[in-house]
């Protein structure tokens, strides 16, 4: 694939576990990583915290993955369900080819024009050849792998409408200018952005499965750690990825152990119960928190190679798989997350000692 | 120090190092600009790339992209290299940064962090070197106009040239010469660790921005070193860095050593200040042994103290009247929003001529159309295998229309309490609105409240005769549901919200509630459940405004508009005209 090879020779990117402080977010991409059916994270907070940087540099340490050669979708040569047509009509006439691909990560810029997102017509073929042809958009693109919008909270209307559709049924449905394709596009959501220029439309909110506020560090030591580490890489980038290849390695091999033990993983009845009875404390609506929370709960046990969910997984993802799916209560000065920890010291008690 | 010298510090620190980001120049059409904007020309290598950018520009020609009219010229892909990309290594003056959109910023903030241009077109990603520096040109006139915080975030240096004197000359304070030794000498400059810390501490206790802020600043101390000749950051490297990078940015008053505590809340941002507190204590231990924590106390104290005397006057005073939440969003850049999504979105309307680029639909159909006549004369024929013959002056593009409305919403207290007449004067504010409604395209709706419950009396609407008919007949009289009227005004102005419309209450009370929501008299319980609701009608970031009509200004009233954050008009004997006149200029601050 032409853009794949172009993505190795990129940039250098920041590496993911040189990233200071900002523990939440971290566990939270790690998570989706670990289970993408989580539904991806939205990452809120200050300028230059490392938003922008950390889902960049996510997206270096995923291991590849296997693709269908030739496929403009990047179907996955074991699911068979999932192909697209052009997958089946190929299967059909032989056995499929595969190879190696790095996980794309898709930007989609704010101003992007419908097109471009959902596919269109192939102008080019169309106006020179008089073919009808179809050109794959940004959601073929995103398709297995990470779909990141930056200042998601400014993202048009229409874009967002057609967003919240296809990533509720993991398909691109096109019918435009005498086209009608469909092809699958299944991917994690990631936004950032800073609240303070503007709200997600709620519908958008409910989509993400977790949700993370970040700001700037105001400890010392952690800023200075900051300047550094940013310093050292701009200064020499390739000597500082060396640097931190290892712990890098190390985090990407629990991510693949993490994703091969997620199916095996024991949810005891009395876990799924807090759950349940944490999100009725809180008076989320509807199912999509509790399931957000209790998957969650075994990706973040399977990534730290637990035995079984316990309740203290449940505790550590319970803020950032509720805090948006919470109403705004006019009497309550204390922000989601306050209200979120309140919660969960009424329903489980006070924290032990490790 | 003086502005002048600063600003040609500055000037020679960014040739230095255009990695630290940029220049924000805050002035108005002046000469000092041109000659600064000469003095830094003039500082760089002659074969610097030096571009400027309209406000305006397309993001075809800001990023680069598929340049349709040579394609089709040549029957290939040609891709078209963007401004940014041409200017790689080199300086982009954006002008009237004041109004680029939010979109744009976004773009050019995010070429600034990754050094390149990333563009996913056509199935191929084309990635340009695009290092680059910024030159923002912010023109603003008053203090809510300013250049986005998003790129403001990412250039080192904000300089404001609108105070001095159109006589005064800049001179440079450095040749080009020494320009060139420093970019050399720059990647050899060192930096102590106790230096990092006096950085990044003064950034903190002046709560000057975020990390990216305190490795721009050290950048710059890094440039002034080199600009000097040396291979270490000095205390005056450090100093100027801190008065050119973090004082303009200082948002909380560092506090005098020995003087109190601030208020809680400021406390963590501060708690690096006094020596004696513990956290702070903890803090230094885990960077260093204590023993020269004193030391690292003066160096730090010498940083802030230079940074302290170049914070512009006045801006702690304006930061502090901006604290609300309100100012924060007038700080990020106002008027955008709205503009943003015009042009492509709403119903079509009609097509132009154009070329698709950015967020323009070519409209295939019409582009044929448009081409058809000059098929002959272009020489087509069966022989070249009948292709149609499409030229770049064929173009068509599909047009949008769309309204940005807004629907002003009155809560019209109708009680016993309140005169009667104030309803007559609404009703006849409502009716002037709805007059100029037939240009502005905006909506208005009525809620009245009297005895035991609120009622929509006019749901949210255009026409001037339903309106006259639906506030015909609104009786006077009994008590005031006050908390039951905000939450009725509050649902409609929340599905305004949600259609993507711009609502604002108008609030015509005296505010003595006296029904609670379930229809009970009290005043106590009333008043609790007013504030309630005018806490949640915040919340929604509704803008409000709140007409007192009783007498004399009363301080309930007062209250419950604070806790609606509401503009608070005490208007005893408003008549129709002063008050439709209100909400008008109201709309225009707030929209």
């Amino acid at each position: 694939m032409r853009a794949n090879q172009m993505k190795t020779s990129a940039r250098p990117v920041f590496p993911f576990s040189a990233i200071v402080a900002q523990d939440e977010m971290k566990l939270a991409l790690i998570s989706s990583a670990v289970d993408s059916s989580i539904g991806g994270v939205l990452v809120f907070g200050d300028r230059g915290t490392g938003k922008s940087t950390a889902v960049r540099a996510l997206a270096a340490l995923l291991p590849p993955m296997q693709a269908v050669s030739g496929c403009r979708y990047g179907c996955d040569p074991s699911a068979a369900e999932a192909w697209c047509e052009e997958c089946r009509e190929r299967a059909r006439q032989g056995p499929l080819k595969h190879a190696l691909v790095p996980v794309p990560v898709v930007d989609l810029p704010l101003g992007v024009t419908e097109d471009r997102v959902v596919g269109a017509l192939d102008l080019e073929r169309a106006l020179a050849q008089g073919v009808k042809a179809f050109e794959p958009g940004l959601l073929a693109r995103a398709n297995r792998g990470f779909l990141y919008i930056d200042e998601v909270n400014l993202l048009e209307d229409h874009l967002v409408d057609l967003l919240i559709d296809v990533a509720a049924s993991g398909e691109n449905l096109v019918e435009r200018e005498g086209l009608s394709v469909r092809h699958p596009s299944r991917f994690v959501l990631i936004g950032s952005g800073n609240p303070e220029e503007g709200e997600l439309r709620p519908q958008l909110l409910d989509r993400f499965g977790l949700s993370v506020e970040v700001s700037t560090p105001v400890e010392l030591s952690e800023r200075i750690a900051v300047v550094k580490r940013r310093d050292e890489f701009e200064r020499n980038p390739l000597e500082f990825i060396a640097k931190w290849k290892r712990q890098d390695d190390g985090l990407r091999r629990r991510i693949v152990a993490g994703r091969k033990r997620l199916h095996g993983m024991v949810l005891p009845d009395p876990v799924l119960e807090s759950a349940a009875r944490l999100c009725m404390q809180l008076g989320t609506d509807g199912l999509r928190a509790e399931l957000t929370l209790i998957r969650a709960a075994r990706a973040l046990a399977s990534y730290e190679q637990a035995d079984e969910v316990a309740v203290a997984h449940l505790r550590r993802v319970a803020p950032p798989a509720l805090r948006h799916r919470l109403r705004r209560d006019p009497l309550d000065e204390s922000g989601s997350s306050a209200r979120i920890e309140r919660a969960v010291l009424e329903v489980f008690g006070e924290r032990r000692p490790p | 120090m003086s502005v002048e010298s600063d600003a040609a510090q500055s000037a020679a620190i960014f040739a230095v190092d255009p990695g630290t980001g940029g220049v924000c120049l805050r002035s108005p059409l002046h000469p000092a600009r041109d000659q600064w904007l000469l003095m830094l020309r003039q500082l760089l290598p002659a074969a610097t790339p030096w571009r400027r950018v309209p406000f305006n520009i397309p993001d075809g020609r800001l990023l680069g992209g598929l340049d349709l009219a040579a394609t089709l010229r040549a029957n290939r892909p040609v891709a078209e290299r963007g401004i940014l990309a041409e200017a790689d290594g080199g300086v982009v003056i954006l002008s009237m940064a004041e109004r680029l959109t939010a979109d744009t910023v976004a773009r050019i903030a995010a070429v600034l962090d990754a050094g390149e241009v990333v563009l996913p077109r056509e199935g191929v990603t084309i990635r340009n070197a695009a290092r680059i520096g910024v030159v923002a040109l912010d023109e603003g006139a008053s203090d809510d106009e300013y250049a986005p915080i998003a790129l403001l975030d990412r250039l080192a240096f904000w300089i404001d040239l609108g105070g001095l004197s159109v006589r005064v000359t800049l001179q440079p304070a450095h040749s080009p010469g020494q320009i060139i030794a420093a970019r050399e000498l720059l990647s050899r400059v060192q930096i102590s660790a106790e230096m990092l810390q006096a950085l990044c501490a003064t950034a903190l206790s002046l709560g000057a921005g975020s990390a990216r802020v305190s490795v721009l600043a050290l950048r710059a101390a890094r440039a002034a070193a080199a600009l000097d000749g040396r291979t270490r950051v000095s205390e005056q490297d450090a100093a100027l860095a801190g008065r050119l990078v973090l004082a303009p940015r200082a948002s909380i008053a560092p506090e005098q050593p020995g003087q109190p505590q601030a208020e809680e809340q400021e406390k963590p941002a501060h708690g690096d200040k006094a020596p004696e507190q513990p956290a702070q204590d903890g803090a230094q231990k885990a960077e260093a042994p204590r023993a020269p924590a004193d030391a690292h106390q003066a160096l730090k104290d010498m940083v802030l103290e230079a940074a302290q005397s170049a914070i512009p006057a006045g801006l702690l005073a304006r930061l502090r009247e901006q604290s609300g939440d309100r100012g924060a969003r007038a700080r990020t850049g106002g008027k955008t929003g709205a503009l943003r999504q015009a042009g492509t979105r709403g119903r079509p309307a009609g097509v132009r001529a154009g070329t698709p680029q950015g967020c323009l639909r070519l409209s295939v159909i019409e582009t044929l159309r448009a081409a058809a006549p000059w098929q002959a004369l272009r020489g087509r024929s069966l022989a070249n295998g009948g292709r149609v013959r499409i030229s770049a002056e064929d173009f068509r593009v599909t047009r949008y229309k769309q309204r940005a409305r807004t629907l002003t919403i009155f809560v019209v207290d109708a009680s016993g309490s309140s005169a009667l007449n104030r309803l007559a004067e609404a009703k006849g504010a409502v009716e002037l609105l709805l007059a100029d409604c037939y240009i502005r395209r905006d909506q208005v709706a009525v809620v009245a409240f009297r005895g035991r419950s609120a009622e929509i009396l006019l749901p949210p609407t255009r026409s001037l005769v339903r309106a006259k008919r639906g506030l015909a007949g609104l009786p006077g009289g009994g008590g005031t549901p006050l908390a039951s009227a905000l939450d009725a005004a509050h649902s409609l102005a929340a599905l305004a919200q949600r259609r993507g419309e711009t609502p604002t209450l108008v609030v015509l009370t005296d505010g003595r509630a006296n029904v609670a929501r379930d229809g009970t008299p009290g005043r106590e319980l009333a008043h609790a459940q007013a504030l309630y609701a005018a806490r949640a009608v915040n919340l929604s970031k509704i803008t409000a405004l709140f007409v007192d009509t009783s007498p004399r200004p009363n301080p309930l009233a007062r209250e419950l508009a604070a806790r609606m954050h509401a503009n608070y008009l005490p208007l005893p004997y408003a008549d129709a005209r002063s008050l439709s006149s209100a909400v008008k200029t109201m709309g225009a601050g707030g929209a």
